[in-house]
Protein backbone atom coordinates (compact mmCIF):
# COMPACT_ATOMS: atom_id res chain seq x y z
CA UNK A 1 0.00 0.00 0.00
CA UNK A 2 2.40 2.57 1.23
CA UNK A 3 6.06 1.88 0.00
CA UNK A 4 9.50 3.57 0.56
CA UNK A 5 12.03 2.50 -1.87
CA UNK A 6 15.50 3.51 -1.56
CA UNK A 7 14.80 6.89 0.20
CA UNK A 8 17.51 9.33 1.31
CA UNK A 9 17.43 12.74 2.66
CA UNK A 10 19.57 15.56 4.59
CA UNK A 11 18.66 18.68 5.34
CA UNK A 12 20.89 21.48 3.72
CA UNK A 13 24.56 21.41 4.49
CA UNK A 14 23.70 18.85 7.73
CA UNK A 15 24.39 15.17 7.84
CA UNK A 16 21.91 12.77 6.03
CA UNK A 17 18.69 12.01 7.77
CA UNK A 18 17.80 9.15 5.77
CA UNK A 19 19.82 6.75 4.20
CA UNK A 20 18.53 4.69 1.79
CA UNK A 21 15.59 3.87 3.39
CA UNK A 22 13.31 0.63 2.41
CA UNK A 23 9.41 -0.08 4.04
CA UNK A 24 6.29 -1.42 3.12
CA UNK A 25 3.01 -0.67 5.18
CA UNK A 26 0.27 -2.73 4.55
CA UNK A 27 -3.11 -2.50 5.59
CA UNK A 28 -4.67 -3.95 8.63
CA UNK A 29 -1.88 -2.94 11.12
CA UNK A 30 -0.95 -0.22 13.63
CA UNK A 31 3.10 0.64 13.03
CA UNK A 32 5.25 1.70 15.45
CA UNK A 33 7.63 3.90 14.41
CA UNK A 34 10.45 4.43 16.96
CA UNK A 35 13.86 5.65 17.22
CA UNK A 36 15.90 8.56 19.32
CA UNK A 37 15.05 12.12 19.08
CA UNK A 38 16.38 13.53 15.22
CA UNK A 39 16.33 10.03 13.75
CA UNK A 40 14.03 11.55 11.09
CA UNK A 41 10.96 9.62 11.94
CA UNK A 42 9.10 13.41 11.72
CA UNK A 43 11.19 14.00 8.71
CA UNK A 44 9.88 10.10 7.04
CA UNK A 45 6.44 11.23 7.81
CA UNK A 46 6.48 14.80 5.85
CA UNK A 47 8.16 13.11 3.17
CA UNK A 48 5.60 10.21 2.96
CA UNK A 49 2.82 13.38 2.80
CA UNK A 50 4.83 15.31 0.04
CA UNK A 51 5.73 17.65 2.62
CA UNK A 52 9.51 17.56 1.88
CA UNK A 53 11.12 15.85 -0.88
CA UNK A 54 13.78 13.09 -0.81
CA UNK A 55 17.34 13.89 -2.51
CA UNK A 56 16.67 10.30 -4.01
CA UNK A 57 14.34 7.19 -3.97
CA UNK A 58 10.62 7.52 -3.65
CA UNK A 59 7.50 6.82 -1.41
CA UNK A 60 4.44 5.86 -3.14
CA UNK A 61 0.73 5.24 -2.45
CA UNK A 62 -0.61 2.74 -4.15
CA UNK A 63 1.78 3.96 -6.90
CA UNK A 64 0.84 7.21 -6.43
CA UNK A 65 4.03 9.00 -5.78
CA UNK A 66 4.18 11.45 -2.95
CA UNK A 67 6.47 13.77 -4.44
CA UNK A 68 3.65 14.74 -7.10
CA UNK A 69 1.59 15.89 -4.58
CA UNK A 70 -1.70 14.98 -6.48
CA UNK A 71 -5.10 14.90 -5.26
CA UNK A 72 -5.35 11.33 -6.38
CA UNK A 73 -2.84 10.22 -3.76
CA UNK A 74 -3.37 13.39 -0.96
CA UNK A 75 -7.19 12.82 -0.71
CA UNK A 76 -5.65 9.29 1.05
CA UNK A 77 -3.52 10.00 3.44
CA UNK A 78 -3.88 12.22 6.93
CA UNK A 79 -0.71 13.37 9.00
CA UNK A 80 -1.58 14.75 12.67
CA UNK A 81 1.81 16.49 13.30
CA UNK A 82 3.72 16.79 16.66
CA UNK A 83 3.92 20.57 16.26
CA UNK A 84 1.18 22.38 14.29
CA UNK A 85 -1.17 25.65 13.85
CA UNK A 86 -4.52 25.60 13.86
CA UNK A 87 -6.71 28.41 12.24
CA UNK A 88 -8.80 30.36 14.53
CA UNK A 89 -11.86 29.15 13.41
CA UNK A 90 -14.51 27.00 15.00
CA UNK A 91 -14.20 23.24 15.44
CA UNK A 92 -17.59 23.50 12.96
CA UNK A 93 -16.29 25.50 10.62
CA UNK A 94 -12.80 23.66 10.72
CA UNK A 95 -14.36 20.44 9.37
CA UNK A 96 -16.68 22.18 7.16
CA UNK A 97 -13.82 23.91 5.14
CA UNK A 98 -11.35 20.72 5.71
CA UNK A 99 -13.32 17.67 5.37
CA UNK A 100 -14.04 18.45 1.12
CA UNK A 101 -10.85 17.29 0.47
CA UNK A 102 -11.29 13.55 1.85
CA UNK A 103 -13.69 11.49 -0.10
CA UNK A 104 -14.21 9.15 2.45
CA UNK A 105 -14.44 11.38 5.30
CA UNK A 106 -17.42 11.08 8.43
CA UNK A 107 -19.03 13.78 9.70
CA UNK A 108 -21.15 11.57 12.08
CA UNK A 109 -17.66 10.23 12.98
CA UNK A 110 -15.75 13.51 13.33
CA UNK A 111 -18.85 14.65 15.91
CA UNK A 112 -18.93 11.54 17.41
CA UNK A 113 -15.39 11.29 18.49
CA UNK A 114 -15.52 15.77 19.72
CA UNK A 115 -17.80 14.75 21.78
CA UNK A 116 -16.18 11.82 23.31
CA UNK A 117 -13.18 14.09 23.53
CA UNK A 118 -15.28 16.52 25.68
CA UNK A 119 -15.08 19.25 22.94
CA UNK A 120 -17.93 21.88 21.44
CA UNK A 121 -18.59 22.24 17.74
CA UNK A 122 -18.49 25.93 18.68
CA UNK A 123 -15.65 26.44 20.54
CA UNK A 124 -13.15 28.18 18.54
CA UNK A 125 -9.91 26.20 17.95
CA UNK A 126 -7.18 28.76 19.01
CA UNK A 127 -8.82 29.32 21.99
CA UNK A 128 -8.13 25.80 23.11
CA UNK A 129 -5.67 24.20 25.00
CA UNK A 130 -2.32 21.86 23.56
CA UNK A 131 -4.32 19.00 24.42
CA UNK A 132 -6.93 19.82 23.44
CA UNK A 133 -6.03 20.99 19.80
CA UNK A 134 -4.39 17.71 19.37
CA UNK A 135 -7.84 16.22 20.26
CA UNK A 136 -9.34 18.10 17.29
CA UNK A 137 -6.79 16.99 14.88
CA UNK A 138 -7.03 13.76 16.07
CA UNK A 139 -10.75 13.38 15.57
CA UNK A 140 -10.21 14.71 12.40
CA UNK A 141 -7.78 12.44 10.85
CA UNK A 142 -10.17 9.46 11.94
CA UNK A 143 -12.83 11.04 10.52
CA UNK A 144 -10.95 11.48 7.21
CA UNK A 145 -10.85 7.67 6.81
CA UNK A 146 -8.16 7.59 4.73
CA UNK A 147 -6.00 4.76 3.77
CA UNK A 148 -3.36 6.02 5.37
CA UNK A 149 -3.20 7.13 8.81
CA UNK A 150 0.06 8.74 10.16
CA UNK A 151 0.18 9.90 13.99
CA UNK A 152 3.27 12.12 15.01
CA UNK A 153 3.73 11.55 19.04
CA UNK A 154 0.09 11.46 19.11
CA UNK A 155 -0.24 11.15 22.74
CA UNK A 156 1.68 13.94 23.99
CA UNK A 157 -0.44 16.78 25.42
CA UNK A 158 -3.46 14.09 26.16
CA UNK A 159 -4.10 13.99 29.46
CA UNK A 160 -4.23 10.46 31.57
CA UNK A 161 -7.96 9.58 30.92
CA UNK A 162 -7.81 10.98 27.68
CA UNK A 163 -4.84 8.62 26.58
CA UNK A 164 -7.15 5.65 27.29
CA UNK A 165 -9.87 7.14 25.47
CA UNK A 166 -7.28 7.60 22.37
CA UNK A 167 -6.61 4.06 22.40
CA UNK A 168 -10.05 2.64 22.73
CA UNK A 169 -10.84 5.40 19.67
CA UNK A 170 -7.76 3.71 17.76
CA UNK A 171 -8.63 0.03 18.60
CA UNK A 172 -11.84 0.51 17.04
CA UNK A 173 -11.31 2.18 13.65
CA UNK A 174 -8.61 0.31 12.30
CA UNK A 175 -9.78 -2.54 9.78
CA UNK A 176 -8.37 -4.84 6.64
CA UNK A 177 -8.31 -1.44 4.88
CA UNK A 178 -6.62 1.22 6.45
CA UNK A 179 -3.36 1.17 8.05
CA UNK A 180 -1.76 3.34 10.48
CA UNK A 181 1.89 4.58 11.97
CA UNK A 182 2.23 6.01 15.04
CA UNK A 183 5.37 7.68 16.04
CA UNK A 184 5.91 7.68 19.64
CA UNK A 185 8.75 8.06 22.53
CA UNK A 186 5.54 7.01 25.01
CA UNK A 187 5.57 3.16 24.23
CA UNK A 188 3.65 2.39 27.47
CA UNK A 189 1.02 4.90 26.47
CA UNK A 190 0.21 2.10 23.06
CA UNK A 191 2.23 -1.31 23.34
CA UNK A 192 -1.49 -2.74 23.41
CA UNK A 193 -2.08 -1.32 20.21
CA UNK A 194 1.08 -1.84 18.04
CA UNK A 195 1.22 -4.72 16.10
CA UNK A 196 4.34 -4.46 13.92
CA UNK A 197 7.73 -2.10 14.76
CA UNK A 198 10.12 -0.45 12.97
CA UNK A 199 13.07 1.41 14.49
CA UNK A 200 15.43 4.06 12.83
CA UNK A 201 18.87 4.20 14.33
CA UNK A 202 21.76 6.43 12.58
CA UNK A 203 19.37 7.42 9.80
CA UNK A 204 18.46 3.61 8.85
CA UNK A 205 15.96 1.35 9.50
CA UNK A 206 17.45 -1.39 11.74
CA UNK A 207 14.56 -3.38 12.81
CA UNK A 208 11.14 -3.80 10.40
CA UNK A 209 8.99 -6.85 12.47
CA UNK A 210 5.64 -8.13 12.91
CA UNK A 211 5.67 -8.25 16.48
CA UNK A 212 3.78 -11.81 16.15
CA UNK A 213 7.10 -12.80 14.87
CA UNK A 214 9.09 -11.18 17.44
CA UNK A 215 7.28 -13.13 20.29
CA UNK A 216 7.10 -16.18 18.53
CA UNK A 217 11.14 -16.10 18.27
CA UNK A 218 12.27 -14.04 21.26
CA UNK A 219 11.62 -14.39 25.38
CA UNK A 220 11.26 -11.64 27.42
CA UNK A 221 11.66 -11.87 31.28
CA UNK A 222 14.31 -12.43 34.17
CA UNK A 223 16.25 -15.08 33.15
CA UNK A 224 17.65 -17.86 35.56
CA UNK A 225 21.44 -18.71 35.86
CA UNK A 226 21.46 -21.14 33.27
CA UNK A 227 20.10 -18.84 30.56
CA UNK A 228 22.87 -16.82 30.67
CA UNK A 229 25.45 -17.51 27.26
CA UNK A 230 22.36 -17.43 24.97
CA UNK A 231 21.22 -13.70 26.66
CA UNK A 232 21.07 -11.67 23.32
CA UNK A 233 20.77 -8.33 25.93
CA UNK A 234 19.66 -7.46 29.01
CA UNK A 235 19.12 -4.55 31.44
CA UNK A 236 21.24 -4.99 33.95
CA UNK A 237 23.51 -8.05 34.96
CA UNK A 238 21.40 -8.56 38.32
CA UNK A 239 18.13 -10.13 38.19
CA UNK A 240 17.44 -7.81 35.20
CA UNK A 241 15.29 -8.15 32.62
CA UNK A 242 16.57 -9.51 29.37
CA UNK A 243 15.55 -10.71 25.83
CA UNK A 244 17.01 -14.50 24.87
CA UNK A 245 15.40 -16.71 22.25
CA UNK A 246 12.45 -18.25 22.73
CA UNK A 247 13.79 -22.07 21.95
CA UNK A 248 10.88 -23.91 23.39
CA UNK A 249 9.43 -21.62 26.35
CA UNK A 250 6.25 -19.91 26.73
CA UNK A 251 5.29 -17.24 24.88
CA UNK A 252 5.97 -13.98 26.89
CA UNK A 253 4.52 -10.47 25.39
CA UNK A 254 7.20 -8.28 23.88
CA UNK A 255 8.51 -5.63 26.45
CA UNK A 256 9.01 -2.98 23.66
CA UNK A 257 11.03 -0.93 25.89
CA UNK A 258 13.50 -3.86 26.34
CA UNK A 259 13.33 -4.93 22.24
CA UNK A 260 13.80 -0.84 21.55
CA UNK A 261 17.14 -0.69 23.86
CA UNK A 262 17.94 -3.86 22.98
CA UNK A 263 18.13 -3.23 18.96
CA UNK A 264 20.18 -0.11 19.26
CA UNK A 265 22.75 -2.00 21.32
CA UNK A 266 22.57 -5.50 19.46
CA UNK A 267 21.11 -5.03 16.53
CA UNK A 268 23.11 -7.60 14.56
CA UNK A 269 22.01 -10.52 17.28
CA UNK A 270 18.76 -9.30 17.13
CA UNK A 271 18.36 -9.03 13.84
CA UNK A 272 20.02 -12.38 12.75
CA UNK A 273 17.62 -14.90 15.07
CA UNK A 274 14.40 -12.93 13.45
CA UNK A 275 16.04 -13.56 9.81
CA UNK A 276 17.00 -16.91 10.53
CA UNK A 277 13.89 -18.15 11.65
CA UNK A 278 12.04 -16.48 9.09
CA UNK A 279 13.55 -18.01 6.08
CA UNK A 280 13.07 -21.93 7.89
CA UNK A 281 9.22 -20.88 7.97
CA UNK A 282 9.64 -19.48 4.28
CA UNK A 283 7.85 -16.25 5.28
CA UNK B 1 -7.22 -3.37 31.47
CA UNK B 2 -4.27 -3.53 33.34
CA UNK B 3 -1.73 -6.15 31.84
CA UNK B 4 0.64 -8.49 33.06
CA UNK B 5 3.91 -7.61 31.23
CA UNK B 6 4.87 -11.26 31.20
CA UNK B 7 2.03 -12.92 29.77
CA UNK B 8 1.05 -12.48 25.90
CA UNK B 9 -1.86 -9.99 26.29
CA UNK B 10 -4.38 -12.41 23.52
CA UNK B 11 -3.97 -14.95 26.53
CA UNK B 12 -4.94 -12.04 29.13
CA UNK B 13 -7.91 -11.75 27.00
CA UNK B 14 -8.62 -15.08 27.14
CA UNK B 15 -8.46 -15.18 30.93
CA UNK B 16 -10.86 -12.07 30.75
CA UNK B 17 -13.43 -14.39 28.88
CA UNK B 18 -12.49 -17.09 31.19
CA UNK B 19 -13.64 -14.75 34.38
CA UNK B 20 -17.06 -13.57 32.56
CA UNK B 21 -18.12 -17.57 32.54
CA UNK B 22 -17.03 -18.98 35.23
CA UNK B 23 -18.79 -15.93 37.05
CA UNK B 24 -22.01 -16.66 34.51
CA UNK B 25 -21.66 -12.76 33.35
CA UNK B 26 -21.60 -14.62 30.10
CA UNK B 27 -24.17 -17.64 29.85
CA UNK B 28 -23.91 -20.71 27.67
CA UNK B 29 -25.49 -19.94 24.50
CA UNK B 30 -25.67 -16.28 24.66
CA UNK B 31 -24.16 -13.70 22.69
CA UNK B 32 -20.54 -12.13 23.54
CA UNK B 33 -19.37 -8.85 22.16
CA UNK B 34 -17.81 -8.72 18.93
CA UNK B 35 -14.09 -9.09 18.24
CA UNK B 36 -14.29 -4.66 17.58
CA UNK B 37 -16.03 -4.34 20.82
CA UNK B 38 -13.76 -6.50 22.95
CA UNK B 39 -10.68 -4.87 21.14
CA UNK B 40 -12.15 -1.50 22.47
CA UNK B 41 -13.22 -2.50 25.86
CA UNK B 42 -9.40 -3.55 26.52
CA UNK B 43 -7.92 -1.16 23.94
CA UNK B 44 -5.84 -3.13 22.11
CA UNK B 45 -5.14 -4.04 18.33
CA UNK B 46 -8.21 -5.45 17.01
CA UNK B 47 -5.50 -8.51 15.57
CA UNK B 48 -4.65 -9.33 18.90
CA UNK B 49 -8.01 -9.62 19.93
CA UNK B 50 -8.92 -11.87 16.82
CA UNK B 51 -6.09 -13.95 18.33
CA UNK B 52 -8.31 -14.40 21.74
CA UNK B 53 -11.41 -14.80 19.69
CA UNK B 54 -9.47 -18.13 17.73
CA UNK B 55 -7.76 -19.38 20.73
CA UNK B 56 -10.92 -19.95 22.39
CA UNK B 57 -12.80 -21.37 19.32
CA UNK B 58 -10.36 -24.09 19.20
CA UNK B 59 -10.88 -24.89 22.89
CA UNK B 60 -14.50 -24.74 22.01
CA UNK B 61 -15.54 -22.33 24.48
CA UNK B 62 -17.34 -20.21 21.97
CA UNK B 63 -18.19 -20.79 18.30
CA UNK B 64 -19.28 -18.36 15.77
CA UNK B 65 -22.67 -17.76 14.14
CA UNK B 66 -22.11 -16.56 10.06
CA UNK B 67 -23.22 -12.85 10.40
CA UNK B 68 -24.10 -13.20 14.01
CA UNK B 69 -21.60 -13.12 15.84
CA UNK B 70 -20.15 -15.26 18.50
CA UNK B 71 -21.35 -17.35 21.56
CA UNK B 72 -20.37 -19.12 24.19
CA UNK B 73 -20.48 -22.83 23.68
CA UNK B 74 -23.84 -25.34 24.71
CA UNK B 75 -21.08 -26.72 27.16
CA UNK B 76 -18.75 -23.55 27.47
CA UNK B 77 -19.04 -23.49 31.24
CA UNK B 78 -18.18 -26.93 31.91
CA UNK B 79 -15.13 -26.18 29.07
CA UNK B 80 -13.75 -23.30 30.99
CA UNK B 81 -14.34 -25.54 34.14
CA UNK B 82 -12.12 -27.84 32.99
CA UNK B 83 -8.76 -25.90 31.91
CA UNK B 84 -9.18 -23.59 34.70
CA UNK B 85 -9.27 -26.97 37.47
CA UNK B 86 -6.25 -28.41 35.04
CA UNK B 87 -4.61 -25.22 35.23
CA UNK B 88 -4.79 -24.67 39.00
CA UNK B 89 -3.08 -28.43 39.85
CA UNK B 90 -0.87 -28.35 37.40
CA UNK B 91 0.50 -24.46 37.53
CA UNK B 92 -0.51 -23.16 40.44
CA UNK B 93 -0.46 -25.94 42.91
CA UNK B 94 3.05 -27.15 42.56
CA UNK B 95 3.87 -23.21 43.19
CA UNK B 96 2.18 -23.36 46.19
CA UNK B 97 3.41 -26.46 47.50
CA UNK B 98 7.10 -25.42 46.24
CA UNK B 99 6.31 -22.36 48.51
CA UNK B 100 5.00 -24.40 51.25
CA UNK B 101 8.18 -26.23 51.74
CA UNK B 102 10.95 -23.48 51.41
CA UNK B 103 8.94 -22.13 54.32
CA UNK B 104 8.55 -24.47 56.03
CA UNK B 105 3.99 -25.06 56.35
CA UNK B 106 2.79 -28.23 57.27
CA UNK B 107 -0.49 -29.46 55.55
CA UNK B 108 -2.75 -29.74 58.41
CA UNK B 109 -1.25 -25.61 59.24
CA UNK B 110 -2.89 -25.03 55.55
CA UNK B 111 -5.87 -27.24 56.48
CA UNK B 112 -6.43 -24.87 59.76
CA UNK B 113 -6.34 -21.88 57.39
CA UNK B 114 -8.59 -22.60 54.61
CA UNK B 115 -11.20 -23.91 57.57
CA UNK B 116 -10.74 -20.54 59.30
CA UNK B 117 -11.37 -18.61 55.96
CA UNK B 118 -14.10 -20.87 55.26
CA UNK B 119 -15.52 -20.47 58.19
CA UNK B 120 -15.50 -16.13 58.23
CA UNK B 121 -17.25 -16.43 54.78
CA UNK B 122 -20.08 -17.61 56.24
Amino acid sequence: MLTVRHLNFNYPSSRPVLKSINLDFRPGNIYGLFGKNGEGKSTLMKIMTGLLFPKTGDCTLDQVSAKKRSVLGLQHIFLVPEDFELPSLSIATFEKTQSPFYPEFSKEQFYTLIEEFKLYPTEVISKLSFGQKKKVLIAFGIATNTKVLLMDEPTNGLDIPSKSQFRKVMASTVDETKCVVISTHQVRDLHSLINHVVILDNARVVFDYALGIVSERLWFGKPSNSDEPSILYSESSFGGKAILPRMGNNETEVDLELLFNGVLSEPHKINTILKNTHDETGV
Amino acid sequence: MDFDNSKPIYLQIVDFFYENILVKRWQEEERIPSVREVAMMVEVNPNTAIRAFNHLQDLEVIYNKRGIGYFVSSNGYTKVLEIKRKEFMEQLLPEVVKKMSLLGITFDELKNAYNQQENEKK
